[in-house]
């Protein structure tokens, strides 16, 4: 009836929660994540590890309208996170990127006193690749970093430009498909979207 | 008005009947096994230790303070026809706190039978011990009382 989550919670979500740091120190980087998981339907594997791992009774959850009920009931039951009334009060966020898009500005990007506040975005997409749609710059990539994500609205190379113009200030992004992850933290610049 | 107050009823009542296995010991609720062999429960979330903050006041207006931190098991379970139990005990039995979770969820589909089997002998174990304390305690007892009061002298 209901989803079981890790089976090891305290060595899943460390293992879990080196591999998210890795992917955000190094951006552009996919790695696998949760493959042990089977969430429900509609919530990628990936995708339950990060929340399992990174979200606790502390942090706020804004889940998409786009995902069932039963999503938000697994993710309340295993976490504990509060469900966040609006997104821009969430310290974290579940989106559909086939479904819902996204938009950046809708999330909370923190504050000049405590730019930790801001919102870390969960990003489920169709697929995840290491090809040059986005090339990528910035703290923790030597020279360039390549990596393809899809579907992704067409404005999106815009609106993370706007999102580093606010640095420090900005929300961060970890795109998942399926049980891969990649990371986009607020101060990866996007050197030139490819198209 | 009446569903409310019937839901907090079952509430209280449910509060009642986990705050008693919370205090059971392992003898106590492995009864089930006997009386529920195929109650098929699982695990919702692995059995985990952890600390809990415990906080205190002197008096019943002093200013809450962190007291010290205590040793909690947890246990979910889930049995074969779906209702859920939960359970907090102190220390770190897990076998004791899955039985206490079990003992919860069964309680959710045959209260009255999880009553006289597992409740009723906890709660007399309860109250026998509140009584011998209450024997001890009341045995030390020094009844104060004034022979001569001052007034009366004249």
């Amino acid at each position: 009836m209901n989803a079981l989550a890790f089976a090891d919670p305290t060595f899943e979500s460390q293992a879990a929660f080196r591999r998210i740091m890795r992917a955000m120190s190094a951006p552009g980087t996919i790695l696998a994540c949760g493959e042990a998981l089977t969430p429900p339907a509609s919530l990628a594997r990936a995708a339950a590890a990060a929340l399992l791992t990174l979200a606790d009774f502390e942090t706020p959850l804004w889940i998409a309208p786009s995902f069932p009920q039963a999503v938000a009931d697994y993710l309340a039951f295993h976490t504990g996170a509060p469900r966040a009334a609006a997104s821009e009060q969430a310290a974290f966020a579940l989106v559909d990127l086939s479904v819902d898009g996204l938009d950046l500005a809708r999330f909370a990007s923190g504050t000049a006193e405590y730019p930790d506040r801001s919102t870390t975005i969960v990003a489920q997409a169709s697929s995840l690749e290491v090809a040059s749609r986005l090339r990528l710059g910035g703290p923790g990539i030597k020279g360039e970093a390549t990596l393809a994500v899809s579907p992704l609205p067409k404005s999106f190379v815009a609106q993370w430009a706007a999102n580093r113009a606010g640095f420090p200030l900005g929300v961060d992004l970890i795109f998942v498909a399926d049980d891969r992850l990649a990371a986009l933290p607020r101060s990866t610049a996007i050197v030139e979207g490819a198209r | 008005m009446s569903v409310v107050a019937n839901r907090a009823g079952e509430t209280a009542a449910r509060r009642r009947a986990m705050a008693l296995v919370a205090r059971a010991r392992r003898a106590e609720l492995a009864a089930i096994e006997e009386r529920w062999p195929n109650h098929g429960a699982r695990d919702l979330k692995p059995v985990e230790s952890g600390l809990v903050m415990l906080r205190g006041r002197i008096g019943g207006d002093g200013a809450p303070f962190n007291l010290g931190e205590a040793t909690v098991t947890r246990a979910v379970v889930e049995l074969a026809t779906g209702e859920r139990g939960f359970a907090h005990i102190l220390g770190r039995d897990a076998k004791t706190a899955r039985l206490a979770a079990i003992v919860d969820a069964l309680w959710q589909r045959e209260a009255d039978d999880v009553e006289t089997t597992i409740l009723t002998p906890i709660a007399e174990r309860l109250a026998a011990e509140a009584a011998q304390t209450r024997a001890e305690t009341a045995a030390t007892r020094v009844d104060f009382f004034t022979l001569v009061r001052g007034e009366d002298a004249a």
